[in-house]
């Protein structure tokens, strides 16, 4: 059994753009839980306001109201200084586009975040080793992003994303950039991760692949949430 | 040590732009250290132009013979003060003069020449006088033979051999008058000094001028030009103030300031290829900090801090920049021992411009390393200040609003 503790708690939370002229609510008195090892994904049509939310829960932007707590810590608080090195030891990223640097190898990619926490070689060589397994990209690892194809970029932008060991994975539009195979196959992994590493994801998505695989899906509009169904039993 | 790694691999992701900014930043430290060597290398020349043909680095003079350039305000020569002038460090000479303004005639023509009494050894070392001889021999050190300068050869219709008369005002307001053999014939850049100087020992002159053991000046000769002010006042300190001490540039201000004016014309042009270099490198910074926008509001997300950010981006900066200055400073220096051998020599107007100021009409390179040194530190300057722009970029960057496409 999975334990069911909290990963995500956001109160309140509202973004405002353009508050003193003619004021849109990206995000409206949102309220949000999640709890540890849950597969999440955020819906809704464009202009609703998934991005906005990701980056809020992220640390990316901050909200003009409202709290965001993980792991217990308040992260509209923190120092932009603060919350750079927050997000480098608790939040992992995956990008719609990959982003993955390209003059470095998929090894290298991924050490980076290690490289970023200081992290010890042989502990480097270790969690690489392990990650590329898990995204079943081991003969890969010293392939240029160029020489990849896109579901094989952004295998290694999820073991990035996983390098630093973090408390969840914030994931915007993951397949959006994808094939169905290949979608198929990083979900495929990315379940896998979850079900067996108990690695919390929430997902903004549009594809329908996503939401059938996930096992609470919350939607958005107009910036507020507008449906929320509850996890089902552990995966 | 990693990020120095990606800076340099960063480098070469878009090669045509690293290569554009590598070749801006060449250009400019190639053209500046060209440009600076050829202005301080002329002006070298144009000092030993100057102090080889006539006036030396220094001048000595009894106080106030400048301003009345007559014999009462001659000296007596000392032994024991000509010693003491030659151990002040960078002087490598002296040479005594007495000079003179007397009339000269010959046949039915006269006129007014300026009578120069040297020693021919020392007068030799100091202005290469010798070297200046186009017709007849050198002077020796005692002998009634006189060496005239070309133009008044030509204006008293003298040749060598021919016999010239002197008459003049001597020391004291004796009368000064004697008939000389015209021993050799010597050639002045300076048309000013060419058409009026006449020189012969100074023991002939003294005797011309009644003025045993006196002389108006001693001439000194200086290792370095760079030494010129301190050596100035080093002898300034020990001299009483009975006396005058004078750099060329107090003899003849308006040449110092016609040079001056061309240092200043030629530190402008090189302001301006700076300027023109800063923009070309600031323009492909532009370009880099657009581009990767995204890449970088994308590493402070996943959790870069913007020093280390800054660090990736001034390295790249410093690889750019510091790799353009080594190339350039590398690939200037045989084109300025080719412009050294090879100098380049003007003709026509400006050539004649140039000798009517008693300088030689060409423009020699100079190799001192100081010039690769400075003007490569120049360019390098330019190039890391231009590096705060994308410092100040990440300072003010923003991961959401750099990932938005």
């Amino acid at each position: 059994m999975m334990k069911n503790d909290t990963v995500i708690d956001a109160h309140n939370i509202s973004k405002i753009y353009n508050p003193e002229t003619i004021p849109v609510f990206a995000v409206n008195d949102v309220h949000l839980h999640l709890n540890r090892g849950e597969f999440t994904a955020l819906v809704g049509p464009s202009g609703s306001g998934k991005t906005t939310l990701l980056n809020l829960i992220g640390g990316l932007d901050r909200p003009d109201t409202g709290n965001i707590l993980i792991n217990n810590i308040d992260i509209t608080k923190l120092s932009a200084n603060k919350l750079i090195t927050f997000r480098l030891n608790h939040i992992g990223f995956v990008f719609q586009s990959f982003n993955l640097i390209p003059v470095l190898t998929a090894r290298e990619n991924v050490e980076m975040i290690m490289h970023l926490q200081k992290s010890q070689r042989m502990d480097r060589d270790t969690r690489i080793k392990q990650l590329f397994e898990e995204v079943q990209l081991s003969d890969k690892i010293d392939s240029r992003p160029s020489q990849l194809s896109g579901g094989q970029q952004q295998r290694v932008a999820v073991a990035r994303a996983l390098a630093s060991k973090p408390q969840f994975v914030l994931a915007d539009e993951p397949t959006a950039n994808l094939d169905s195979k290949s979608a198929s196959n990083l979900l495929d992994i990315m379940a896998k991760l979850n079900t067996e590493e108990h690695i919390t994801f929430l997902f903004s998505t549009h594809d329908q692949r996503v939401i059938d695989r996930a096992r609470r899906v919350i939607t958005l509009v107009d910036g507020k949430i507008v449906s929320d169904t509850l996890p089902t039993s552990t995966a | 040590m990693w990020l120095v790694r990606l800076a340099w691999l960063n480098l070469w992701r878009n090669k045509s732009r690293t290569l554009i900014s590598m070749a801006a930043v060449f250009f400019a430290v190639v053209l500046s250290i060209v440009l600076s060597a050829i202005t301080v290398g002329a002006f070298d020349n144009m000092i030993k132009n100057l102090v080889s043909y006539y006036t030396g680095y220094i001048q000595v003079h009894r106080a106030g013979y400048w301003d009345e350039q007559t014999l009462e305000n001659s000296f007596r020569r000392s032994t024991s003060m000509e010693d003491s002038m030659m151990n002040v460090n960078s002087v490598s000479g002296i040479t005594p003069r007495l000079e003179s303004f007397s009339l000269a005639a010959s046949g039915d023509v006269t006129k007014g020449v300026m009578v120069v009494g040297v020693n021919p050894k020392t007068e030799n070392q100091a202005t290469m006088l010798e070297n200046k001889l186009v017709a007849g021999n050198y002077l020796n050190e005692t002998g009634n033979e006189v060496l005239l300068c070309e133009g008044l050869a030509e204006r008293l219709k003298l040749s060598l051999n021919d016999t010239l008369i002197l008459i003049g005002q001597g020391y004291h307001g004796a009368t000064a008058a004697g008939r000389y053999q015209v021993k050799g014939i010597v050639h002045f850049g300076s048309p000013d000094l060419n058409d009026r100087m006449l020189f012969m020992s100074l023991n002939t002159a003294q005797q011309l001028y009644s003025a045993e053991d006196m002389i108006t000046s001693y001439v000194f000769v200086l290792q370095e030009h760079s030494d010129l002010d301190e050596t100035a006042e080093q002898i300034r300190h020990l001299l009483s103030n009975h006396y005058e001490v004078m750099t060329w540039g107090d003899i003849m201000p308006e040449v110092k300031q016609h040079m001056e004016s061309e240092i200043v014309t030629d530190r402008m042009f090189l302001v301006i290829l700076d300027i023109l270099v800063g923009l070309g490198i600031f323009g492909t910074l532009l370009m880099m900090m657009v581009e990767r926008s995204f890449e970088l509001g994308m590493l402070m997300a996943i959790g870069m801090k913007k020093s280390k950010m800054i660090f990736l981006l001034v390295s790249e900066s410093v690889f750019t920049v510091m790799g353009g200055c080594i190339i350039g400073i590398l690939a200037s220096i045989p084109i300025l021992y080719y412009l050294k051998i090879n100098p380049i020599r003007f003709s026509g107007e400006l050539a004649k411009a140039y000798e009517r100021f008693g300088f030689e009409a060409v423009l020699p390179a100079s190799t001192e390393p100081e010039n690769f040194i400075w003007q490569g530190l120049v360019v390098l300057c330019i190039g890391l200040t231009l590096a705060l722009y994308p410092v100040w970029k990440v300072i003010k960057m923003d991961p959401v609003s750099s990932m938005k496409r």
